[in-house]
């Protein structure tokens, strides 16, 4: 009886189906289990961000009091100065770490991957900073570029590269290079190490081959180096870019929600927590989501990344 | 087989007496995060629960009170019924008060009356009392008795003038003597909710008001308010440090501890922390009441920090939470905390208590600190007192850097509050 029940269910699901369709009908089951992972976890929080702009919600009243107001969020994310501030502030900070990340990292990938004694010990001292969490690390670089205990004003004054003590975090020039020299210290040895797996899967004859052509050492990093590298690098770029411009613990620890360090995703949280105000916190966050996608694209396009 | 059945039977019996005989309920109370703060509370709330036959479990929350009003939000706005009882800052009252049931049908006047003035209406929320204060903070000055000494002065400053000159002197003179990082005067002037308390202290002893009067009027712009934050543009660079405007309260206390500042303006920790055995400042600094300023208007101001008791209103038990607020609050429990843990009372009476005085006589100097004291304006702006808080430290923080004036910063300040107030607070 119930094996004759299977037999027909079997029957009904095979039969008129070619091998392509059921292939891709497995292909599918086999997928779903992430897709509904993906769906609830990404799928749903952006389905109810993106519901939430369209309201006014303040998470901070009793009965909780909420209203469709349209597009009336983002007309006020448009007309907010502060919030165009911080998105400057935010490309500023990742054009210019993610710039000297990779020349740096490319420089010290170059260098651990030369065959030199304690190299092993050497990569792995290297990741320290990188391993320490953000908000430990930003919050002792306050402390050392503090103008009066800081042991940075110390040191320069002591080298005599400055004649006085600076208020790194203070001075409203200084606070930016202040903070990118710190995600600079952090993240370069990530760069460093993304780099120096791609320029392990360079084949060594390549270079004995360029050798033997004549080439000299620039000729061969230009000629060899650089574009094996290709690959590497533009993962590398992509990484760091969508990071930095999520950056929040480093700002946020050594500079607050001040205006000239501000960043996208301070303002957002700021908006979201410190005031409760989801609708207009969710439109933001909508807004730092599109100005994101508007980099993929931009690499996607301008250095054919392969999709696929 | 048989006797395991029985066993089972015997548990299950078991099981439903327990339940049948507990009587009392199981309240969740959240307060302090870590050390002395988490173990006091702790052992004063299972006191409560021996004498009650209640049940107290104590949720730790995160020590950064930013921090700790997110995960209050996520809690009251979810509706849960988790924790029961709340310490909550000074300014939440006003924040969240309406998600806290009103104390007042728990506590009579007469209950209430002990307790600093200031704080008890910092803790109604549109004529309700919803929160009960717990213990206290407040701004206050402390100075290098020795370095005042060596420099023929007798008495700390009364004004800010006077504070300026003799930060002025001792500056130069100890810089002269070979210190080149000495400072008059460390603050906090980062931009963040400090320089609000810091700034709110200037302002209020030139006569210039608190920002928002209690009725929910702006009054930011006015010439006292513009001379005030003045005053303190001036100090950066000459008695304050420039990084000044990037110091927190440690930052400060950094400087300050080290022993290269005459004077600063902090919490009461920081006593503790000087007097500590490593510290080298230790026994050579005491603290007053801030100075108020040199014209007819002028007055003592200290800014009130601190914590307060709330219920929530998701309580499934809100009389007994009330009554662990109650004994919480009560005069035994202030005095035990003031003695161990060097927590500033929220009872105007404990100040003069023999034990509290023997225990930490400065505890007992910072009584007339409090007759002084100035509340945020949190009660009247309610759920947008950060935004009023942001806006105000922000203004403050661009005149302090030398980016705007004064009077045009109050000014646009005013609008920016109009805006932020909208048809009502």
């Amino acid at each position: 009886m119930q094996q004759t029940a299977i037999e027909a269910k079997r029957r009904r699901g095979g039969r008129g189906m070619s091998l392509e369709r059921r292939r891709a009908r497995t292909a599918w089951l086999f997928l779903a289990p992430s897709l509904i992972v993906i769906l609830l976890v990404a799928g749903y929080p952006l389905f109810r961000t993106i519901q939430l702009s369209f309201t006014q919600t303040s998470l901070l009243q009793f009965p909780l009091k909420s209203h469709v107001v349209g597009f009336l969020n983002y007309k006020f994310l448009l007309q907010d100065s502060q919030w165009w501030h911080s998105v400057l502030n935010t490309v500023v900070f990742t054009v210019v770490s993610v710039g000297i990340e990779t020349v740096l990292g490319l420089g010290i990938a170059m260098l651990v991957n030369a065959k030199f004694p304690g190299r092993g010990a050497m990569r792995t001292a290297m990741l320290i900073p990188w391993a320490i969490p953000t908000v430990v690390s930003a919050q002792m670089w306050r402390w050392m570029y503090n103008d009066v205990y800081g042991v940075i004003n110390d040191i320069f004054m002591k080298l005599h590269l400055t004649d006085k003590a600076y208020a790194w975090l203070a001075n409203p020039k200084l606070m930016m290079p202040a903070v990118i020299s710190v995600d600079v210290w952090k993240t370069t040895p990530f760069m460093a190490l993304l780099l120096l797996a791609g320029l392990q899967s360079i084949p060594g004859e390549l270079y004995e081959a360029g050798r033997v052509d004549g080439a000299n050492p620039w000729q061969n990093f230009v000629r060899v180096t650089l574009p094996l590298l290709r690959p590497a690098l533009l993962v590398a770029l992509i990484f760091r870019t969508l990071d930095a411009l999520r950056v929040f613990d480093a700002i946020y620890v050594m500079t607050g929600t001040n205006p000239n360090t501000m960043s996208m995703a301070v303002y957002a949280r700021q908006q979201l927590v410190d005031f409760g105000a989801l609708g207009y916190g969710s439109a933001m966050s909508v807004g730092i989501f599109v100005i994101i996608g508007l980099f993929v694209v931009a690499y996607v396009v301008s250095l054919g990344v392969e999709v696929d | 087989m048989k006797r395991m059945w029985l066993a089972i039977v015997v548990a299950f019996g078991g099981l439903l007496g327990g339940a049948a005989f507990a009587q009392g309920v199981t309240l969740h109370i959240s307060c302090g995060a870590v050390g002395t703060e988490l173990q006091l509370c702790k052992e004063e709330s299972q006191a409560w629960a021996q004498k009650t036959g209640n049940t107290v479990v104590v949720v730790s929350t995160p020590n950064s009170t930013s921090d700790r009003l997110a995960l209050y939000q996520q809690q009251l706005s979810a509706q849960s019924s988790s924790i029961d009882i709340y310490q909550i800052d000074v300014t939440y009252p006003g924040i969240l008060g309406s998600y806290f049931i009103d104390l007042s049908k728990y506590f009579s006047q007469s209950d209430l009356s002990p307790f600093i003035p200031a704080l008890i209406s910092n803790d109604q929320y549109e004529g309700k009392q919803v929160a009960i204060p717990w213990f206290n903070d407040a701004g206050v000055l402390y100075y290098r008795t020795d370095l005042l000494q060596k420099y023929g002065y007798s008495n700390p400053p009364t004004t800010w003038t006077e504070l300026t000159q003799m930060a002025q002197k001792i500056q130069a003179g100890e810089r002269a003597n070979g210190n080149p990082k000495f400072w008059g005067y460390v603050w906090q002037g980062d931009s963040y909710e400090g320089l609000t308390c810091d700034a709110l202290e200037w302002i209020y002893s030139f006569g210039g008001g608190t920002i928002v009067d209690p009725q929910g009027n702006i009054t930011i712009d006015n010439p006292q308010a513009a001379e005030a934050i003045n005053m303190a543009a001036g100090w950066v660079g000459t008695i304050s440090p420039p990084g000044v405007l990037s110091y927190q309260e440690e930052d400060a206390r950094g400087v300050w501890q080290a022993g290269n500042a005459a004077f600063m303006r902090n919490w009461p920790y920081a006593y503790s922390e000087g007097q500590s055995a490593n510290s080298p400042i230790k026994g050579k600094f005491a603290i007053a009441v801030l100075p108020k300023a040199d014209t007819p208007q002028g007055q003592h101001a200290a800014t009130l920090g601190g914590w307060q008791l709330a219920v929530s209103r998701f309580s499934q038990h809100p009389a007994e939470a009330a009554d662990l607020v109650k004994y919480l609050t009560s005069d035994s429990v202030e005095i035990d905390r003031a003695v161990k843990g060097s927590f500033l009372p929220s009872r105007l009476a404990v100040y003069d208590n023999a034990q509290v005085i023997q225990a930490h006589d400065f505890i007992h100097a910072l009584k007339p600190v409090f007759s002084s004291a100035v509340a945020r304006p949190s009660t009247a702006t309610k759920d947008k007192y950060n935004q009023v808080s942001s806006a105000f430290w922000t203004a403050v923080h661009n005149v302090l850097a030398g980016q705007a004036q004064a009077n045009q910063a109050l000014a646009g300040l005013k609008q920016q509050l109009t805006r932020i107030k909208g048809a009502g607070w």
